[in-house]
């Protein structure tokens, strides 16, 4: 069992062995005291949780307009096409734009993090 | 023909998102022998054989028969999540759809594609970080892993089981088709193969049979779409235009139609797809096939890319067929004045739309190709379903259920290929007794049961500290029962297949209800366990949250 460099005691073994007991490990409880952890997961678990509100409103949006307001979405834009049309085709951009912008933000900002974090473990 | 046809618009409108996902073919009528279509398919088979081939002798641990080693790299993995996710069904079925309804296709494809976002914000990476082979090792991380796999294991295998049967008749009925084969024969081609993949193979030939579709059918539909707009003048309007003009229901197929009439079923319908993309078993396995979460993440990036674009090709295919099929009569079956109707004459059924598009821009080859390419579709969706299938028997049920963590690698990896054995002979059998069955609501029910059992049960044991064993499994087991009693008792079952007056229960899709009844029973039942072992796995949830959150301590698939 190999992976990163850090190791938690206790958790090497391979899950599937069971959790243990209720005393808390201390490099867990050392982790999770330093700064940079409570940043990083502070940080990213509110953009994630905002990306997913965002893709919620968006599609059930989009699926409440169908519900509810069939002529709006029959409105014509220019020729033939409809608001509707646009509108089904912009969700499947905007899904794709927004996993774009959360692995963006990852690649950069949160593994930056997540690196800083795992020196000031090891350290 | 016309019974056909009337049972695929009753099932379009009675089954909802089994439509799309899976192709309720009716009763059709064997047909001509295709050899061109069959020559290319052969061709396919033969190179993904000889992948397993060389597949099986590179798989030797168990971390190479569920993970691929755990090396494959975030593109890869991209095209083969592609090519798991994307089915025959949602090719041809969505195509079908926009061709007799237009926009209305726009809503399985936006509802097919919305749950990836999720599937990254708030899975995959911790997925990834937290578990080896299958996402029962991640719910079970700091739960019992008796009842947790257990639950974990029965979700995967009821979504598996309704998933793979909806496929291998819609293989069954698609192959009677598109080849000219009997029914049977299809059948126990798909299951043999299936079969052979991955019990020899594992999930590296898995893995490549499901790229190697994937590259096949976006290429295909790339040309398709291609050839569509070439002929507009790469002007969308104007196909728009041509097609409101052909189309007897005029300017209404660029609008909303009757497809969802109740906002309650169009929600629901909603939730069921959303969330049941992160709960589908074979779909999740995929994570464990990169090194690390930031690979993990690409991948989806890359995934939701891959799929949308495919989306959006099934539709201008859907608009082109209505532009170049609707008025040319020797695509259609001609009543007695030589007149058709162009929404029920269609040679094949309206599920054929792309197939006879296909003939219609690229001649009698790229039909061929086309043909080849949407059972080579199939078959990657059934192997990543009976590999999923095979490691909840295998490496949940019994190596740590059963045995109790006491058994070997290579023990677990022979009865994962055993399950695997079992699984096809099963499908076959089921493909066989469910021929002549309406099957449509079934890929339906299984995205329910994994939005309503798999993902709240994965959801909640990952991201709250208070989720209990008896909380997951109670939830679990509810959100399950809840989706299969609710389809059973909708219009779908209880009315068209068991003969019913009236449905028991008033919506086709049931995950509005069955998911957060599901979430409310871990909560509720989690808040209510004063247990030891409670107080136990609360406390563990701390060292779970640092390695779900960091990697730290996360198991690299590839190495031991």
């Amino acid at each position: 069992m190999s992976g990163t460099t850090v190791g938690l005691r206790g958790r090497t073994a391979p899950p599937g062995t069971r959790p243990p007991g209720t005393d808390v490990d201390p490099q867990v409880e050392r982790i999770v005291r330093t700064p940079e952890f409570q940043h990083l997961v502070g940080e990213r678990t509110r953009f994630a949780w905002i990306l997913t509100i965002l893709m919620l409103v968006v599609y059930f949006g989009f699926i409440g307009l169908i519900a509810f307001d069939k002529s709006l979405l029959a409105v014509k834009v220019g020729g033939t096409a409809s608001l509707g049309l646009f509108a089904g085709v912009f969700v499947i951009l905007f899904a794709f734009a927004l996993t774009g912008i959360y692995v963006a933000r990852a690649n950069t900002r949160f593994d930056a993090l997540s690196d800083a974090l795992k020196r000031s473990v090891a350290r | 023909m016309n019974r056909l046809l009337l049972g695929l618009t009753l099932a379009t409108i009675a089954a909802g998102a089994a439509y799309a996902a899976g192709p309720d073919l009716g009763a059709v009528q064997q047909s001509a022998t295709n050899w061109p279509a069959i020559l290319m398919f052969l061709f396919f088979v033969l190179l993904t054989l000889g992948i397993t081939y060389k597949a099986a002798k590179g798989t030797k641990s168990a971390a190479d028969f569920y993970a691929a080693g755990g090396g494959i790299s975030a593109g890869t993995n991209a095209l083969a999540i592609a090519g798991d996710y994307m089915s025959a069904a949602s090719f041809l079925g969505i195509s079908g759809l926009v061709y007799t309804s237009g926009f209305d296709g726009l809503i399985y494809s936006t509802g097919f594609l919305v749950g990836w976002p999720i599937v990254l914000f708030l899975i995959a990476e911790r997925l990834r970080n937290l578990g080896k082979f299958t996402f029962a090792d991640v719910a079970s991380f700091r739960l019992d892993q008796t009842a947790i796999r257990i639950i974990s294991a029965v979700g995967t295998l009821v979504v598996v089981a309704f998933y793979l049967i909806a496929q291998m008749v819609g293989a069954g009925k698609l192959i009677q088709l598109l080849f000219g084969l009997p029914y049977l024969y299809a059948v126990i081609i798909v299951g043999v193969l299936m079969i052979v993949y991955v019990a020899f193979g594992g999930m590296k030939a898995t893995t490549w049979v499901q790229v190697i579709k994937a590259c096949l059918l976006l290429g295909g539909a790339t040309f398709m779409a291609g050839a569509v707009l070439l002929k507009y003048g790469f002007n969308p309007e104007a196909l728009f235009a041509n097609a409101v003009q052909v189309h007897p229901k005029g300017d209404a197929i660029m609008a909303p139609g009757g497809l969802v009439s109740n906002p309650v079923e169009a929600i629901s319908l909603g939730v069921g797809l959303m969330f049941g993309t992160a709960g589908l078993p074979h779909i999740l396995m995929r994570f464990f096939t990169v090194s690390d979460a930031q690979a993990a993440r690409k991948s989806v990036f890359y995934a939701t890319g891959l799929i949308g674009y495919f989306y959006i090709l099934t539709f201008i295919i859907g608009f082109g067929g209505i532009a170049l099929l609707m008025s040319d009569p020797s695509y259609f079956k001609l009543g007695a004045a030589g007149t058709f109707d162009k929404l029920k004459d269609m040679i094949g059924g309206t599920n054929m739309v792309a197939v006879n598009l296909a003939n219609a821009v690229g001649g009698p080859y790229f039909l061929g190709f086309i043909s080849a390419v949407a059972f080579a579709t199939i078959l990657a969706v059934v192997a990543g379903l009976t590999l999923a299938g095979a490691s909840a028997i295998s490496h949940d049920l019994y190596a740590q259920v059963i045995a109790r963590g006491r058994t070997t690698e290579k023990h677990e990896v022979n009865l994962s290929k055993l399950s695997a054995v079992v699984i096809g002979i099963v499908a076959i059998y089921l493909g066989y007794v469910f021929e002549n069955q309406n099957v449509a609501f079934m890929v339906g029910l299984a995205f329910a049961v994994a939005a309503s059992c798999n993902f709240p049960v994965l959801a909640m044991s990952i991201l709250w500290r208070g989720t209990t064993t008896w909380g997951a499994l109670a939830g679990g087991l509810v959100g399950l029962l809840a989706a299969v009693i609710m389809v059973v008792l909708s219009k779908a079952v209880w009315v068209s297949t068991l003969g019913n007056p009236a449905p028991l229960f008033p919506y086709d899709n049931p995950a509005l209800f069955s998911m957060p009844l599901a979430f409310a029973t871990i909560w509720v039942v989690s808040t209510m366990d004063k247990s030891r072992r409670a107080q136990r796995e609360r406390a563990a949830f701390e060292a779970q949250y640092v390695r779900s959150e960091t990697g730290i301590g996360a198991a690299g698939a590839h190495a031991h």
